[in-house]
């Protein structure tokens, strides 16, 4: 149900915050009162931050100990009723996936912030990467859609953040905060409005009597089932097992197909609803560049001088990333002569945007392994090579 | 045949705990588990806390399965992590009473890490936790708990590595409660819930099962019932005993008992207690009094 914030955690005013504090205030603003999390470069600053604003706002932090414990403790915190979050970067991030795979299939609303840094492995911990991208959206086992949010800069952490807690809540999934670590660490100002200007999603409490509720029965839009929480005097049983609309388990492969079949089209189904992006001057481009999270920001000075050569390049940048603009990309395969995929990782969203071009045009990637961002020289050669009279 | 189906079905003490419809369960004929939830199911009647107002989580295994067969908020998380969720229920709402049950493998193998946080920080809950010496529901692979000597699939040659006293590994880490029975021990384990049930503060019972299908069957030990009658003759009751003195050999006797009954404040005490100290009057305080914030 659509509403506004809670003034309690809104910190209305303008600041001069970093990416990682104001994700941290946009949890706060959109209803957060539960963050677990462990320590981790480059994310613990949106902790730090938390635990220091929480304790007069109402609410809890507690420090686990791993990033295992912090993904299912948020979960626990959900079922009793409140908004919860947690924090990491990437080896956190791997750590976590069991329990994104328990949300998906739990249907339990909550957020996971992954600020990248450089990987495989523990990789670059001061320094930043894109390369969590897919693993954001396949990296726990089996079958399950999830979405994701893509800020570039620290006002877009602050209002994202508030958008993916808005979302999980609507969708009854976990959603992604994928910032990098240096939209986590720039420092910008932010503005933070009043706390009736912000949208925010509460959570979809069933209207069912105890005696006909089915805690797996879609309720909303044909699709999400209403919930309870613990102590209500439902006896609601929740598991990780492929489970019945009564949440009980079922080992066969007709429940396996109406159980997991509603989790992954709830979001399929809904995805144009879903899908967010920012378009620059894409009217009459022969070129789109589509980047996101601190790359677009580099790509924009590499487009804004391709620009000033005469060369008719446009930007795409999905700020949700997870559903992928699908159907835009498709549209624009059939208008552009090629696509330039700008990426701080050795291709992923490339792979995503090629499939759709579905050879309608060129598609370019314009890769990085991460530690600093690109060259914004590489970007518009690559720009004006796509533009290119071939 | 239409005699039997006619017949009045007795009511049985468990049977308003249970989701009948959930029956018959998956435990094999002559597994402890099920007598430990006859404890459970009379401990809860005995108890004054209100049925909705307990929440009981379990992992992964045979013990794990206790949640889907109780009617009480129920929650069968991931192997291991029962307890981490119950944390983040019992400090998330702190008028609920959080049940941790599983089974020695998902407690203290792959979430021994958890278990000795949450009895550090003295989190309000309770964790039961079914003893078998064995994984079953995997087929019988050695455990943290497995008896030296022990045959398991994956000990063939009989198990080489020291297993945790679990009564001596709650106890150091700062359970306010600790106690150990066997499922023979049906009043003592019931009582012993009672007190765990009501104590303030991270309790913790072990309750030893025979799993007749697999630690018994690959070390010859008889049936279920054999089993127990081992209980019987090799049990020692020593309550206030010294749990470094406890530990469990293969065929060795059991020391029975409640080990560790004190007071101290729970994570949630100090928490309050230390913010309002240091925020005086701006510190919001978390708990009973606080009122819940589940919507934006």
């Amino acid at each position: 149900m659509k509403t506004t914030a809670d003034p309690k955690g809104v910190l209305t005013g303008e600041h001069f915050l970093d990416g990682d504090w104001s994700c941290a205030e946009g949890a706060l603003a959109a209803g957060c009162r539960f963050v677990a999390g462990y320590p981790i470069t480059p994310s613990t600053e949106t902790v730090e931050r938390f635990w220091q604003r929480i304790p007069t706002v109402g609410g809890i932090f507690i420090q686990m100990e791993d990033e295992i414990a912090s993904s299912i403790a948020i979960q626990g915190a959900v079922w009793a009723g409140l908004k919860a979050m947690t924090v990491t970067s990437g080896p956190g991030f791997s750590l976590m996936m069991e329990h994104i795979g328990l949300a998906a299939m739990t249907e339990t609303p909550c957020v996971f912030v992954d600020v990248q840094r450089g990987g495989p492995s523990t990789g670059l911990p001061t320094l930043p990467g894109q390369a969590d991208i897919m693993q954001a959206r396949w990296g726990s086992h089996g079958d399950y859609e999830v979405i994701a949010v893509c800020p570039n800069s620290p006002q877009e952490s602050f209002n994202l953040t508030v958008h993916a807690f808005n979302l999980s809540e609507q969708y009854r999934v976990p959603v992604m905060v994928m910032l990098d670590e240096c939209v986590g660490h720039m420092y910008e100002k932010v503005v933070i409005p009043e706390p009736e200007d912000i949208e925010v999603f509460s959570r979809r409490w069933t209207k069912q009597p105890k005696d006909t509720y089915l805690p797996f029965e879609p309720e909303f839009d044909g699709w999400i089932p209403g919930m309870v929480k613990a102590g209500d005097g439902y006896f609601l049983h929740v598991t990780g097992l492929t489970h019945d609309e009564r949440g009980y388990p079922q080992m066969n492969a007709e429940c396996q197909e109406k159980c997991v079949r509603r989790l992954v089209d709830k979001i399929r189904k809904n995805a144009e609803r879903i899908v967010r992006y920012e378009e620059t001057s894409m009217e009459g481009a022969d070129v789109a560049v589509v980047t996101y999270g601190i790359t677009s920001r580099v790509a924009y000075a590499a487009m804004e001088t391709a620009r000033s050569h005469g060369v008719k390049v446009g930007m795409h940048r999905p700020t949700v990333i997870w559903p992928f603009p699908e159907k835009r990309i498709r549209e624009l395969a059939s208008q552009v002569k090629a696509f330039v995929v700008v990426e701080m990782n050795y291709g992923q969203i490339y792979y995503e945007v090629e499939r759709l071009a579905a050879g309608k045009c060129d598609v370019h990637l314009v890769d990085h392994g991460g530690g600093t961002v690109h060259d914004p020289e590489a970007i518009l050669e690559c720009i004006i090579k796509a533009a290119g009279k071939r | 045949m239409e005699t039997t189906a006619k017949r009045k079905k007795t009511a049985h003490v468990a049977d308003p705990l249970l989701r009948m419809d959930r029956m018959p369960h998956i435990w094999c004929p002559g597994c402890g588990i099920g007598a430990t939830v006859n404890c459970f199911a009379s401990a809860l009647a005995k108890c004054s806390i209100k049925r909705e107002k307990i929440s009981i989580v379990s992992g992964i295994g045979c013990t794990g399965r206790v949640a889907g067969y109780v009617k009480l908020d129920s929650f069968h998380t991931t192997h291991g992590r029962p307890i981490p969720f119950a944390t983040g229920l019992a400090l998330a709402n702190p008028d609920l009473k959080v049940v941790v049950y599983s089974g020695d493998g998902d407690i203290m193998a792959i979430g021994g890490n958890h278990f000795i946080h949450a009895a550090r920080r003295n989190v309000n809950m309770t964790v039961i936790c079914v003893n078998n010496f064995i994984y079953g529901m995997t087929g019988g692979q050695v455990a943290p708990t497995t008896p030296l000597e022990a045959r398991t699939t994956t000990t063939p040659y009989g198990c080489y590595e020291a297993p945790f006293n679990l009564p001596f590994l709650a106890e150091s880490c700062g359970a306010v409660y600790v106690a150990r029975w066997t499922a023979l021990h049906i009043r003592n384990t019931t009582n012993s819930m009672v007190e765990a049930l009501t104590k303030k503060g991270f309790s913790f019972i072990e309750v030893i099962s025979p799993c007749p299908t697999l630690y018994g069957r690959l070390n010859k030990l008889g049936d279920g019932l054999d089993t127990l009658k081992f209980f019987r003759e090799n049990s020692e009751i020593r309550n206030d005993a010294d749990t470094r003195t406890i530990d469990i050999g293969f065929k060795g006797k059991i020391v029975c008992g409640t080990f560790v009954n004190k007071e101290a404040p729970t994570c949630l005490d100090r928490m309050n207690a230390q913010l309002a100290k240091v925020l005086k009057g701006r510190y919001v305080p978390w708990g009973a009094s606080a009122t819940t914030v589940s919507e934006g």
